[in-house]
């Protein structure tokens, strides 16, 4: 069997411990809620931390909260139960299906929604045991310095590979991150960088606490997500489109894109073009070609990158042509369900 | 033979087994725990090829928690393979590595991580060799050799067998097509990883636990391996959890934990990581083919040409009877007056392939099926009525002599061609598939389709992997006074239900109930030799053992019983766990009572079964590998529905009638077929073994894509019994033969449903695309490969065709006599 690396378990009670935890031990120290990813990548030896800080034992992380028209979702919230809240359902139907297509049944009941939101990047050059990687020559996200992918790159391309983050995203949810400074809240939009080693903006030892939701008046919102099966699989393409509509006219518009960069990718073009429009089957066709813009796939995930990007403007048009009611419903494939 | 003849066999009953596997009783290697167990791990090759300058071990041996470190210089210079013409193995690599995942040295220490530490202390100077990852690319480079022997520079083996003039067949048919296929690389991908446990004791004496289907043969090769006499190795098969081929061969973790169990005193035991799995492999070949085939307007065939090239990987193994299995068995399915094959094993530099459930034969079935699709469009015929028109004729002789007895696949079709809806659908869908009228890019334009495909495979293989002149199956079936009885069998159950199936043929025979049967565990040491859990041999082989054994014990328990009740044996009869006169069933003994009886007349009840296949070879060199007792037979039909925009292919229903000769227990049968329909649905669809930059492109069950549940289909199974009379009251095999035609019938619904033709598996989403972007741009709408490697096969061995020729069902079984010795 592949084993664990020793590692210490801290194991703090709040969330002031944790951070106070997580800045005594400075770099060596990693955070850790449901560990479905981060454990197995310990084994592989992506991250080599002497510490894990635990946020299960934190019960000020979990739970989601309805109030108003908006909603906040703790971090240590798991995926299940974002996924079957009624209140998440019924007002931001998008994050209860991402959040419910994230890996398997089991998965889900131990993966958090911070979890996902801060889900470490992937590449099939890298999401390897510590031996392969040793085989083929490190690459710079660990333990080596060029890009396998990329080869003449100087940075890192691996793909952003969270089903909630590009829905969160859309729905123009804001993240708080408390560290030994304080706290601060910003845009989800804000909290990911282009960068496949540094993809997020939050310091390392900053955590993220709670997603807060904006009252859903008006928005309606779906994702659809691109994988091999209808189970345990990362996204290789994941569409996360949000308008408000004044009567059948569209007044504001969000399409981010996820896995096809190394950070969720809005497609601002095409949310623009639908602005003041009325979503029909042209606007639709005219808008999907524009979305597909944004969508630079590279060959580090499953399936061929050209065909991720062939079919980005499809999966694009499926979800808007969802949100105009044009379509009955998702086929359990297409929904990856 | 009707079925109220029976009393437990054609009961759909729980594996005796289901208990602790579902309950997690069950105690599989890895599970041992004996005192003072040492932990062992492998060092494996970073390198696809490369010689070994220098292995320094001093820096892994200081390390505390160390027992012991060896490499191959600790083991006999001896070279093995599983067959006697492949010795091309070491257990821990000495001169040279051929693949990355080869093994170099191991390490026994107190634990896991510290044997892995271990590991990384240990250095290893390669001297690189260019990497050779492809056919071509090793049949372009025959100056740098993977191995020295061979047919040829880095030609494995080379074979050409003709039987009959094909020529002559193909200047007859009206139609004559020529195509080329591919059929990726997969891997078995068992639940349970290798694990052996080795104690070598103080008296000198060896025990190794494994997770293998073939106990057997790993104490024949251990004994070379070791230099240690067999006599002094007893290999005990732990439950085996799944095999489908991947656990046949000896494997280094086995050996290096015997050797270090010598070498520190303890037990030593070496599970292998998920990673190590996939190099160890032996599984499906990647296999590039060409087929020529004629045919009459009438759809019959007049002669087929078959050439395949299989790519081998790094070693031997079963590759051998791998490429004969790629062209001897399609003949048995249709009338094939005219035969001709062609085959070569190629060494790359990847992981070895061998034997995976159909060893050798899915491949060419693909390619069969498919092209008698195209045929049947191209002569317009419906594919089923022409498929039914050429069914070969039971009870005769193939082209490449080889005997068919019972024939069950007229029925098979006629069954999955009524419960498919087939006449209705495939007119529908095809007027559908035409229409193309404008639609916005949001919706999706989904297009069903049907297709089917046959196929056919032994039931059991007609020769041992070492030529001898013994039996393949030894059953021991003792009495004891308590009215229980143990079964001694060689054989493993890999999941497949074969120790349920001994408990209930000798239940059976004896008139008891299956709980009361014991079904020992394969021990070299104690059980009669089963050659192995291979080629769907142990129902149909240790069941007649267990049958003849379990009729000489009930032979000599009624001789006991007669004498008491003063009537003659022959009107005794068992059953309900008694034995007495049917009309004066009151005076019936129980079984216990009457095992008293026999123990004091005869002394101990122990008898033993022996069995081995028909002698029927066809005589000429390569004739050995093909024969087998009886052939099984499938039909399928799939129903699925593809997106063309995405390419997308879900699977709707698959109706699937298998010739099972007879169900001994329904259950049973029907989840072997499910299983191995759920195993060609991958292979179909996604599963591929493939590698970049020399390496395994996705070694992880995360990425290597196997289908779930979810895209598992509705599967519809029917039985169809024939009743052979080869096997076991009837019995055939099902635990290969169903996952034959899944693959092609895949392949032809897609066809009819977007009008593209995928010649190769897996069949993906992009190549579906790829496709129609072809058939937009009025292009030939086929994606596969086109060109075939620059290859010259050897003068074939030309036989008369013996196609047509009437066949006995038994020529001569060895060991059949009825009474014991």
């Amino acid at each position: 069997m592949i084993r664990l690396p020793a590692f210490e378990y801290l194991k703090p009670r709040t969330v002031s411990d944790a951070v106070k935890f997580m800045s005594d031990r400075g770099p060596d120290a990693m955070l850790v809620a449901g560990g479905t990813d981060l454990y197995p990548n310990l084994k592989r030896r992506q991250f080599e931390p002497k510490a894990l800080v635990g946020l299960r034992g934190i019960r000020e992380l979990r739970g989601v909260r309805a109030s108003g028209g908006g909603a906040t979702i703790g971090s240590g919230t798991t995926l299940t139960q974002v996924a079957t809240h009624p209140a998440v359902a019924r007002r931001y139907p998008a994050l209860a299906t991402a959040a419910g297509l994230v890996s398997s049944p089991q998965l889900r009941n131990m993966g958090t929604l911070g979890g996902n939101v801060c889900v470490d990047t992937r590449c099939n050059y890298y999401n390897q045991t510590y031996d392969w990687r040793k085989a083929i020559g490190f690459c710079m996200k660990k333990d080596g310095d060029i890009c396998l992918v990329a080869p003449g790159s100087s940075r890192c391309w691996a793909v952003s590979s969270s089903d909630t983050a590009p829905v969160l995203w859309a729905l123009g949810a804001t993240a708080r991150l408390v560290g030994p400074g304080g706290e601060r809240t910003l845009p989800v939009a804000a909290l990911f960088r282009d960068d496949g080693i540094e993809y997020l903006a939050k310091r390392p030892d900053e955590i993220l606490t709670e997603i807060a939701l904006p009252p859903d008046d008006g928005w309606a919102s779906v994702y659809l997500k691109l994988r091999r099966r209808g189970s345990f699989d990362f996204p290789v393409l994941g569409v996360a489109a949000a308008v408000r509509r004044e009567g059948d006219i569209v007044r504001e518009a969000r399409i981010v894109l996820g896995a096809v960069a190394s950070q969720p990718r809005e497609a601002t073009a095409a949310a623009a073009a639908l602005v003041g429009q009325r979503l029909t089957s042209e606007t639709i066709t005219r808008v999907a070609e524009l979305a597909a813009g944004p969508s630079k796939p590279l060959d580090n995930t499953d399936f061929t990158h050209p065909y991720r990007k062939k079919v980005t403007r499809v999966y694009v048009a499926r979800a808007l042509a969802r949100l105009a009611g044009l379509d009955a419903g998702p086929s359990s494939y297409e929904a990856g369900a | 033979m009707s079925k109220n003849r029976f009393s437990v066999v054609g009961q759909p009953l729980p594996k005796i087994d289901a208990w602790g596997k579902v309950t997690g009783e069950t105690r599989y290697a890895d599970d041992l725990a004996l005192p003072r167990l040492a932990h062992g791990r492998l060092l494996r090759s970073a390198h696809a090829h490369a010689r070994i300058a220098c292995i320094d071990t001093s820096r892994a041996r200081a390390l505390p928690g160390v027992y012991a470190v060896i490499t191959g210089a600790d083991l006999p210079r001896v070279k093995f393979g599983i067959l006697p013409v492949s010795q091309d193995e070491e257990a821990l690599c000495t001169e040279k590595v051929r693949m990355v995942g080869d093994a170099i040295a191991a390490v026994a220490a107190v634990d896991e991580e510290t044997a892995e530490r271990a590991c990384r202390l240990i250095e290893v100077e390669y001297e690189p060799l260019p990497a050779l990852m492809s056919i071509q690319d090793s049949l372009a480079h025959p100056e740098i050799r993977i191995h020295e022997y061979g047919d040829g520079p880095n030609v494995h083996k080379n074979v050409a067998l003709q039987f009959g003039d094909v020529e002559a067949a193909f200047a007859r048919a009206d139609l004559v097509r020529e195509d080329v296929f591919h059929f990726e690389g997969n891997t078995h991908l068992p639940m349970e990883q290798h694990a052996a446990v080795a104690h070598w004791m103080a008296d000198g004496k060896l025990t190794l636990w494994s997770s293998t289907q073939t106990p057997h043969y790993v104490h024949r090769l251990l004994a070379k391996i070791l230099d240690v006499p067999a006599a002094h190795i007893r290999v005990v098969a732990a439950p085996v959890g799944g095999g489908f081929g991947g656990k046949l061969d000896p494997f280094a973790h086995e050996i290096a934990a015997c050797k270090l169990s010598q070498l520190t005193g303890r037990p030593v035991k070496i599970a292998c990581t998920r990673e190590e799995v996939f190099y160890i492999h032996r599984g499906r070949h990647p296999v590039l083919m060409w087929i020529k085939t004629g045919f009459t307007k009438q759809g019959d065939i007049t002669g087929c040409h078959l050439r395949t090239w299989l790519d081998g990987g790094a070693y031997g193994s079963y590759g051998v009877a791998s490429t004969f299995y790629t062209g001897v068995i399609n003949p048995v399915t249709y009338k094939m007056p005219v035969y001709k094959f062609e085959g070569a094993r190629v060494f790359t530099n990847r992981p070895p392939c061998g034997p995976k459930r159909g060893h050798g034969t899915p491949q060419p079935r693909f390619a069969l099926e498919c092209q008698l699709d195209k045929a049947a469009e191209q002569l317009g015929l419906d594919p089923a009525d022409m498929r039914r028109r050429i069914v070969a004729e039971p009870f005769t002789k193939t082209a490449n002599h080889l005997t068919v007895t019972t024939i069950g696949l007229e029925e098979c079709i006629d069954k999955v061609v009524e419960a498919s809806g087939w006449r209705d659908k495939r007119p529908r869908y095809q007027a559908a598939a035409a229409a193309q009228t404008p639609k916005p890019l949001w919706q999706p334009r989904l297009r069903k389709g049907v297709g089917i495909a046959c196929s056919a495979y032994m039931t059991g293989a007609g020769t041992a992997i070492y030529w001898n002149n013994m039996p393949h199956s030894g059953v021991v079936v003792r009495a004891d006074r308590s009215g229980g009885v143990t079964i001694l069998c060689g054989a493993t159950d890999i999941g497949q239900g074969s120790d349920s199936i001994l408990a209930y043929l000798v239940a059976e025979v004896l008139g008891i109930e299956p709980k009361d049967v014991h079904v020992h565990p394969a021990d070299t040491s104690l059980t009669p030799v089963d050659l192995g859990s291979y080629s769907s041999r142990v129902t149909l082989m240790c069941g007649q053992a267990a049958i003849q054994a379990g009729e000489r014990l009930k032979a000599a328990v009624f001789k006991a019983v007669a004498a008491k009740l003063g009537v003659d044996a022959s009107a005794l009869v068992a059953r309900e766990r008694k034995i007495g006169v049917a009309d004066d069933w009151d005076k019936a003994l129980t079984f216990a009572q009457a095992v008293e009886l026999g123990e004091a007349m005869h002394g101990v009840l122990a008898f033993p079964g022996s069995y081995a296949p028909p002698k029927r070879a066809g005589k000429y060199k390569g004739g050995g590998v093909g024969p087998s007792p009886c052939y099984s037979y499938s039909a399928c039909v799939v129903e699925l529905t593809v997106d063309e925009d995405t390419g997308t292919v879900v699977l709707d229903d698959v109706w699937i009638a298998h010739d099972i000769g007879r169900a001994l227990n329904p259950l049973l049968v029907e989840g072997q077929v499910e299983g191995s329909i759920y195993m060609g649905i991958g292979e179909a669809l996604m599963e591929e073994q493939v590698f970049r930059k020399h390496l395994h492109k996705t070694p992880s069950m995360l990425d290597y894509k196997s289908p779930t549940t979810l895209e598992t289909p509705e599967i519809h199974t029917y039985l169809v019994e024939t009743d052979d009379p080869e096997g076991p009251f009837g019995a055939k095999e099902a635990g290969q033969g169903p996952l034959l035609p899944v693959i092609p019938a895949i392949a032809n619904a897609i066809y009819q449903a977007v009008g593209v033709r995928i010649d190769e598996v897996p069949i993906t989403p992009d190549k579906i695309v790829k496709g129609l972007e072809l058939k937009r741009q009025g292009k030939p709408a086929r994606i596969g490969p086109d060109k075939l490697p620059l290859f010259t096969f050897k003068e074939p061995l030309v036989v008369d065709s013996a196609f047509g020729q009437p066949a006995e069902a038994i020529a001569v079984r060895p060991f059949a006599e009825e009474t014991p010795r």
